[in-house]
């Protein structure tokens, strides 16, 4: 694995210590076949950080790239120069072009991108009938799966446009993982639906002769819907509906040659993952759903891992010295609260457990009888202790996903004590992601 | 707590920003309302089951049923709203639509109402929210002393919340417009508050601080923030000071003197004290970023709460301790 989780003495807790291909992250942002990376991954993984963090390593390794954020953090937006939300690619400065590349990047506007889809495929008459139409206004920045349908048709948008040889497309925040998948789809089977043609042109329903029994449901269903809708409400939903109907054959088109783009050899879907139990669930659903749809799937990035430069001091070790260094040399005599198996301290006397529990650290900070660079070398091993806790956990969880998906290549991207704002920031989670690789080609 | 505080909160809604703990919170709350003996139904509306999740049981029926014990007897009810049988039985309601009922559920009218128009899906969630607020038996005795919701995130939630002063407006008038009206009332009620929990993390503060200014300027009542998964402390301010100024021979000592081996260079003890140092060093720098979090949050001038991180994640026994922090640290107005 990439980076500094993969301790030695965590033998006692891991047996057979599970390891997945690597997931060779320059070899896939150099080869020219590379055409469009998806970041996918539940929320608040790290899709964002890694969408930018690879624009920026794969433009200073010579790729002309754009990159799609959704909801970008305001300070990391601001460091790509990405200050007013104008829906268009803007070039990226302080990037090092030296090696030929170039990074423009971009924030979605949901709405913004729905009017232009419009605009797009309605006559201007039409077009104008329709983003005026009150139902749209109110609908359009609110359909269930909107920004996931946006971020799709973006990208079909950027593809078509053909100025970047490598698309890097950050996915928003789906309450279901695949949500970006699905709702094209889901858009599509509601424009085709039966509600919709009916409220859309009753008079065809009508027409023949097998229709007369929904006809009479009919009269009565549009009865029922304006006495419940308000026949004003009901007007406006079907002036909308009747507006957006010369297009939704291109919503359908569009929706079918993304999803086709997707699935094309020059795509890589790389599942964005924390190691916590919930979000490596999420990962697994999507490596399923991805090969489902046979969609390629590059690997997991497994970000926000935390290591340790001292593996070999166990939580345990740790904690028992951590105490024997908090225990006040007078009080020894009278019982200590040293677990006797770090009884190697020489300052450690025969103690019983007086059933009390340890110190915390504020209250052996105030006991002064404590020499200040004992209390000192106790906090660190605390925070030791505490660290070695957490490295276990997120190994243990992370094992748990490799034992089920043992063909996944993975990468590990070390937490970074703060959070990721600039572009030195992207820069060195893109050299994480390569596997501690500096960025030059 | 606000000074115009006189009527307790009988409505809350828990947001935030995604994975913050919404769900965790709001079913914590609750536990927390139901200890201080108050009838309490808590309220899932975005249809995934997280409720089941954390009281560790299975899927819940669209039906109110007693999901959890708190300590001295009250009860917490659940109800995980499916918002296509809402719709039926809110038309239902309003307009006895047995079979025309089914009938629009044939023609995917139903679909098209909860899935693909999440306005009227908002109406009807909001709806049935406040219901369960005003809801009274025969006798005339409140059904819920307060109701808890799991609701939207941050960025969703006052749009949500709002819905119906938009659906008001484009039904101008009619049943769905007085419907509409009458929840509106119940939401910005001081009967209602909504909470936001949020990580001290940029992002989660950054969301938190926005959809506070939206929920005031939308004219929603903010009730508390949440600070949830604190992480502990682990060294002070001194503490972080002497490690900053790396004092390696005086720390290689005492680790030696603890009984990790040598400090000489090269012994054991001498070997840690540079990883040891380093992560100090990280911690300090979260710590100061957490302070700058906490800054922002405390300009928001709202009741905080916090809740710690609990390292194994959060199981029953965890969702009570949680529940019975905030307790203690008065969210459910006990205290007034
Ligand atoms: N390796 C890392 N080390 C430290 N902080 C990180 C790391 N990766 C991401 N972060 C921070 O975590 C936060 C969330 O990251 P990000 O916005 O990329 O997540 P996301 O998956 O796009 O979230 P959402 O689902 O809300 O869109 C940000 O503040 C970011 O700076
Ligand atoms: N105080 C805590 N300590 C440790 N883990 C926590 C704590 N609070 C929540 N969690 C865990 O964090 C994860 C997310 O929590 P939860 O599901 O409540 O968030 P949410 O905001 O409802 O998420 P979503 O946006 O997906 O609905 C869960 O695994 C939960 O157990
Ligand atoms: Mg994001
Ligand atoms: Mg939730």
């Amino acid at each position: 694995m990439g980076t500094s989780a993969g301790g030695t003495d965590m033998s006692l807790e891991n047996p057979g210590d599970l390891e997945s291909p690597v997931l060779a992250i320059d070899p896939l942002l150099d080869d020219p076949k590379t055409r469009i990376i998806v970041c996918c991954g539940s929320g608040g993984v790290g899709k964002t950080t890694t969408a930018a963090a690879l624009g920026v390593r794969a433009a200073e390794r010579g790729r002309k790239c754009v990159v799609l954020t959704i909801d970008p953090a305001r300070r990391l937006a601001q460091s790509m120069g990405l200050s007013e939300l104008d829906n268009t690619p803007r070039p990226v400065t302080d990037i090092d072009e030296s090696a030929g590349g170039t990074l423009h990047a971009m924030m979605l506007d949901m709405k913004r991108t729905f009017d232009e889809v419009v605009l797009q495929h309605a006559d201007p008459e039409r077009a104008r009938a329709i983003l005026d139409n009150p139902f749209y206004q109110s609908l359009s920045a609110g359909f269930a799966g909107t920004q996931e349908y946006m971020a799709m048709e973006k990208l079909g948008q950027l593809r078509a446009l053909d100025a970047w040889n490598l698309i890097i497309v950050d996915t928003p925040p789906s309450r279901s993982a695949l949500d970006f998948l699905d709702a094209p789809q889901r858009l599509g089977s509601f424009l085709d639906g039966k509600f919709i043609k009916l409220l859309m042109a009753p008079a065809k329903v009508g027409g023949r002769a097998g229709m007369k029994f929904l006809n009479v449901g009919m009269s009565m269903m549009t009865g029922v819907l304006s006495k419940v809708m308000g026949a004003h409400l009901l007007g406006d939903v079907q002036t909308f509906i009747a507006a957006m109907d010369t297009m939704f054959g291109g919503f359908r088109k569009r929706a079918d040659a993304t999803y086709k783009l997707l699935q094309a050899p020059g795509t890589a879907f790389l599942v964005v993952a924390a190691p916590e139990r919930d979000a490596l669930r999420e990962a697994a659903y999507f490596v399923e759903r991805l090969a489902a749809e046979r969609m390629p799937l590059a690997g997991l990035v497994l970000n926000r891992v935390h290591g340790s430069g001292a593996p070999q001091l166990t939580a345990e070790r740790a904690l028992a010295a951590a105490q024997a260094l908090e225990e006040p040399r007078e009080n020894l005599v009278d019982g200590g609260i040293v677990d006797r198996e770090a009884g190697k301290a020489d300052s450690v006397a025969d103690g019983t457990d007086d059933g009390t529990d340890p110190k915390t650290p504020a209250e052996a900070a105030d006991d002064m009888t404590i020499p200040p660079e004992q209390r000192l070398a106790a906090g660190l091993l605390r925070l030791h202790a505490e660290r070695m806790r957490v490295v276990a956990r997120e190994r243990r969880t992370r094992d748990r996903f490799v034992s089920v998906h043992p063909e996944v290549p993975m990468v590990d991207v070390a937490a970074l004590p703060g959070d990721v704002h600039d572009l030195d920031g992207l820069r060195s989670i893109g050299e994480r992601l390569a596997g501690d690789h500096p960025a030059a080609a | 707590m606000s000074p115009q505080q006189s009527t307790p909160t009988r409505l809350h809604i828990v947001t935030g920003k995604g994975g913050t703990g919404k769900t965790t919170v709001a079913a914590a709350l609750a536990l927390a309302l139901a200890a201080e003996g108050r009838r309490t139904l808590l309220i899932e509306v975005e249809g995934r089951q997280g409720i089941a999740q954390v009281f560790e049981t299975g899927a819940l029926p669209y039906e109110e049923r007693k999901i959890a014990v708190a300590p001295g007897g009250g009860e917490v009810r659940a109800l995980a709203i499916d918002p296509e049988l809402a719709l039926l039985d809110y038309l239902d309601m309003f307009y006895k639509l047995g079979r025309a009922g089914r009938a629009l559920k044939k023609l995917g009218a139903i679909d098209f109402a909860t899935t693909v128009a999440p306005g009227l899906r908002d109406v009807l969630l909001t709806g049935k929210a406040c219901e369960a607020v005003r809801r009274k038996d025969n006798a005339g005795w409140r059904a819920y002393d307060a109701v808890v919701m799991d609701a939207p995130p941050t960025g969703r939630i006052t749009r949500f919340l709002n819905v119906n002063d938009e659906v008001a407006g484009l039904a101008r008038i009619g049943p769905i417009y007085n419907q509409a009206q009458a929840v509106m009332r119940v939401l910005k009620s001081t009967e209602t508050a909504v909470h936001l929990v949020t990580l001290l993390e940029e992002m989660p503060v950054q969301e938190t601080v926005d959809g506070v200014a939206e929920l005031r300027a939308a004219g929603l009542p903010v009730g508390a923030v949440v600070v949830n998964m604190l992480r502990p402390v682990l060294l002070d301010d001194a503490d972080l000071e002497s490690a900053a100024n790396g004092r390696r021979t005086a720390v290689a000592k005492a680790l030696s003197q603890a009984g990790l081996g040598g400090a000489r260079k090269g012994g054991q003890a001498e070997r840690l004290v540079d990883p040891l140092l380093a992560q100090a060093h990280e911690h300090a720098q979260r710590v100061l970023l957490e302070r700058r979090e906490r800054a922002e949050i405390a300009t928001l001038g709202l009741p905080t709460y916090e809740l710690e991180l609990r390292g194994e994640g959060v199981d029953l026994g965890g969702l009570y301790r949680l529940a019975d922090s905030l307790r203690k640290q008065g969210m459910t107005g006990g205290e007034s």
